[in-house]
């Protein structure tokens, strides 16, 4: 009796888990998680039945280490950065994604020829481009800074200044300010000399900073007048000026793109569902779709023609995109490669410079 | 009378229980039985911090001197290391071995757990692995050419020498990058350069800092657990109230509160201004520094400090004091020689829980402590949340523990665990 009671149980436990058609994300939180509930979620859960839970994570890559190794995974989607994806992939931590599942364009061209240059990788699926910008509270800040060398400027523009607590893109517009070219940035990154050039120029105005670690903390310095100045996550700073109507101005010149990929973890409990939450909220509409939302340019080419109004029904995207003409003029595209090789031992020397 | 009077033995061997059998041994059944069902009851615990505590840790702390990420995957190279000492120029049956290993990486997907093992003792090397596995396919002899032409960096001695020492699992390489050192191409230790030193630093700070702070507290409480051992109920009921509110506050309430009062755009500085005494440019940096660390601190640790002094003081009679005073003792006299000494025990009691809290907090440091307000515990997390370098993270915990219990001895050799009190 107590057998069968409690085989039936468990059957009907396993049916239940079978019956729970659910997928588990986990994103960045904030405006920019809002973004994708709008445009992926609900369409999604419309479509399939499927329920999506979303999981806020300051960086969603971080748990995935600690979940598969534990052998209990929890995430059946992260959305993580680049050099993550490519670093947890070659570690055996992601699931490998077929890239025949994905949607063509309405056009027709397969989808590997639709997705930007690098936007699709052995584990990943891409859906935006974002980049790390630097922006002023207009109302704090004496005059316009229009350079990143202005960034690093204390004696023209006084006040303090925020940034996020890496290494990471620091050291790039560190070099940018110090009047590198773009293009020469990573090959001097890669020399001794061109770290130490780095960390001079941070040491310059290392007094002035205030770090952030969450995306969503520069606009609130900003607007607490905290700091004047701060590097940020573009779509944040879109946000905060356009639905908040916070005094914030982006300046595009420096900046740092980068592709935001979705993976699975290796041993997500939704797998399938995993799939065809990629699979749908990376096709040409959806991409297009979260545009709207948020300033961050979509992942494939063919989703540039759709893109249109802000959710308010007045503001034109086109102009708040990374990958608009304007914003390109003097832009860095994150060296992936570079960042997994040297992550650690760039952050291990960023710490130290950070306690002395 | 020994000769009248049976032995002790003797009477005891001759009881025996209702039952007939021999009380001693009745006895010690009963009560080996009620021992039985009295560890009964402590096993939950038992097992619970078994499970819990003890087991995870010891295996994390394992993490720190066992690392096969190296050993694990590549086999033949292994196996080359061991039939050759050190010292051996690297042949081509070397790289043949390292080609056969490069294909297996390739094969497995595990070219990144291995370049990322390496890359923890030679930084930059991690694309090495991954970039030769990838290549792997079209490996064919002379390898070492054909290695070498995917990239120089495979002849270079100090990789050899890494990879030689990762070839076993064994290691102590985490220990010596969590004391600022590693080795060169021959071997010998070696401080790390200047601009990358840092753990010994923190670990030093983290010391001195929870030091100052435990002094802070111990000022700032001993008063008020005086005035709440010696004030009426009534009062000390209301104060002991507000000593014990913070400590219904969550933690992460607090050090927000200390953000907002202390920031530069904080209730403290616009009061300061306010008032004139600063001008707008003027305004004090007290938070996002060590400053900022101190303070919150010390306000969030000192109900600790203030609890045990309070159970230590409230028991000592007044009569003592009155006593000395009456007897000619000047009022500083009477507090210093006879008061005092009563309260060493909380005094250590309080010091030494303080102390240890101290050097292990996390999370107020992160939020207000910028960059010269870190403690070694942000760089242990630092390392399980970002680097995911976790033997390093392990190696940097444990010599943590071993410093704690090196001043935990030291303390109880200088004051005495004995002379604790804490309630």
């Amino acid at each position: 009796m107590t057998k069968t009671l409690i085989l039936t149980t468990a059957l009907a436990g396993l049916a239940f888990a079978a019956n729970a058609q659910e997928v588990n994300v986990m994103s960045w939180g904030g405006a920019y998680t809002k973004s994708q509930v709008e445009a992926y979620g609900k369409p999604f859960t419309a479509q399939t039945g499927i329920k999506v839970n979303w999981i806020d994570a300051d960086n969603p890559a971080t748990p995935i280490k600690a979940q598969v190794e534990a052998g209990n995974v929890t995430i059946d989607v992260a959305d993580v950065e680049y050099s993550d994806a490519v670093r947890l992939c070659d570690e055996g931590l992601l699931e490998e994604i077929d890239h025949s599942i994905l949607p063509p364009a309405p056009d027709g061209t397969p989808a590997e020829e639709d997705f930007l240059e690098g936007a699709l990788t052995d584990c990943a699926v891409a859906n935006i481009v974002w980049s790390t910008v630097m922006a002023y509270n207009t109302e704090t800040v004496n005059g316009t800074p229009t350079t990143i060398a202005d960034f690093f400027d204390t004696e023209k523009f006084p006040g303090k200044r925020g940034m996020r607590k890496s290494a990471k893109a620091n050291l790039e517009m560190a070099l940018m300010a110090d009047g590198v070219p773009a293009a020469e940035v990573y090959d001097l990154l890669e020399t001794e000399e061109g770290v130490d050039r780095a960390f001079a120029k941070l040491d310059t105005i290392k007094d002035d900073i205030v770090w952030w670690e969450a995306g969503a903390q520069p606009p609130q310095l900003l607007a607490d007048g905290e700091v004047v100045m701060s590097t940020a996550y573009n779509g944040r700073i879109f946000n905060a000026a356009v639905a908040e109507g916070q005094p914030f101005k982006i300046v595009w010149d420096g900046q740092i793109l980068d592709f935001d990929l979705f993976v699975i973890p290796k041993g997500a409990p939704n797998k399938e569902n995993a799939l065809k939450f990629i699979a749908f909220s990376t096709d040409t509409q959806r991409l297009a779709d979260q545009a709207s939302w948020i300033s961050y340019g979509p992942a494939r080419r063919s989703s540039g023609a759709l893109v249109g109004k802000y959710v308010d029904g007045k503001t034109d995207m086109a102009p708040h995109m990374p990958t608009s003409e304007e914003a390109l003029k003097n832009a860095l595209v994150n060296n992936f490669e570079f960042w997994a090789d040297r992550d650690t031992d760039l952050n291990e020397r960023f710490n130290a410079w950070l306690s002395n | 009378m020994n000769d009248t009077a049976p032995s002790p033995q003797a009477a005891e061997a001759a009881l025996t229980t209702a039952d007939g059998r021999p009380l001693a041994v009745a006895l010690a059944e009963a009560q080996s039985r009620a021992r039985r069902r009295a560890f009964l009851l402590v096993l939950p615990l038992l097992a619970f911090v078994l499970i819990t505590f003890v087991a995870p840790i010891g295996q994390l702390l394992y993490r720190s001197f066992y690392n096969p990420a190296f050993s694990d995957n590549m086999p033949a190279l292994v196996q080359w290391f061991k039939e050759n000492p050190a010292g051996t120029e690297p042949d081509e049956g070397a790289f043949a071995a390292l080609a056969s290993d490069l294909k297996g990486l390739r094969a497995n997907k595990t070219a990144g757990i291995v370049g990322t093992r390496i890359n923890y003792d030679l930084p930059g090397s991690r694309s090495l692995f991954t970039k030769s596995a990838r290549k792997s396919k079209k490996l064919e002899p002379p390898y070492r050419e054909a290695l070498l032409a995917i990239d120089e960096d495979w002849a270079d001695p100090l990789l050899w020498r890494v990879m030689r020492t990762a070839s076993s699992p064994w290691t102590a390489s985490f220990y010596l990058a969590a004391l600022d050192r590693s080795r060169d191409a021959e071997g010998n230790i070696i401080r790390v350069p200047e601009e990358r030193q840092v753990y010994i630093k923190l670990f030093v700070r983290t010391l001195l800092l929870s030091a100052l702070i435990t002094l802070t507290t111990l000022v700032l409480g001993f008063p008020v657990a005086y005035l709440l051992a010696t004030l009426p109920l009534r009062h000390s009921n209301l104060l002991m109230i507000f000593v014990l509110l913070p400590f219904w506050t969550s933690l992460l309430v607090r050090t927000t509160s200390w953000i907002v009062l202390l920031q530069s755009q904080g209730v403290i500085n616009d009061i300061l201004v306010a008032l004139g005494l600063i001008g707008e440019d003027g305004r004090i940096q007290m938070i996002y520094n060590q400053t900022g660390t101190i303070v919150a601190m010390t306000h969030i640790l000192l109900p600790f400090m203030i609890l045990p002094l309070y159970s230590v003081m409230r028991p000592i009679d007044p009569s003592y004091v009155r006593a000395a005073r009456s007897l000619g003792a000047s009022s500083w006299t009477a507090f210093r020689r006879i008061y005092l000494p009563q309260t060493v025990p909380g005094i250590a009691a309080g010091a030494l829980l303080v102390f240890i809290l101290a050097v292990g907090y996390y999370i107020t440091p992160a939020l207000v402590g910028g960059s010269t307000g870190q403690l070694i515990s942000n760089l242990i997390a630092f390392h399980m949340q970002k680097s995911l370098n976790w033997s390093l993270a392990a190696a940097l915990a444990a010599l943590l523990l071993g410093g704690v219990l090196i001043l935990y001895w030291l303390y109880d050799r200088l004051i005495g665990i004995d002379n604790l009190k804490l309630g």
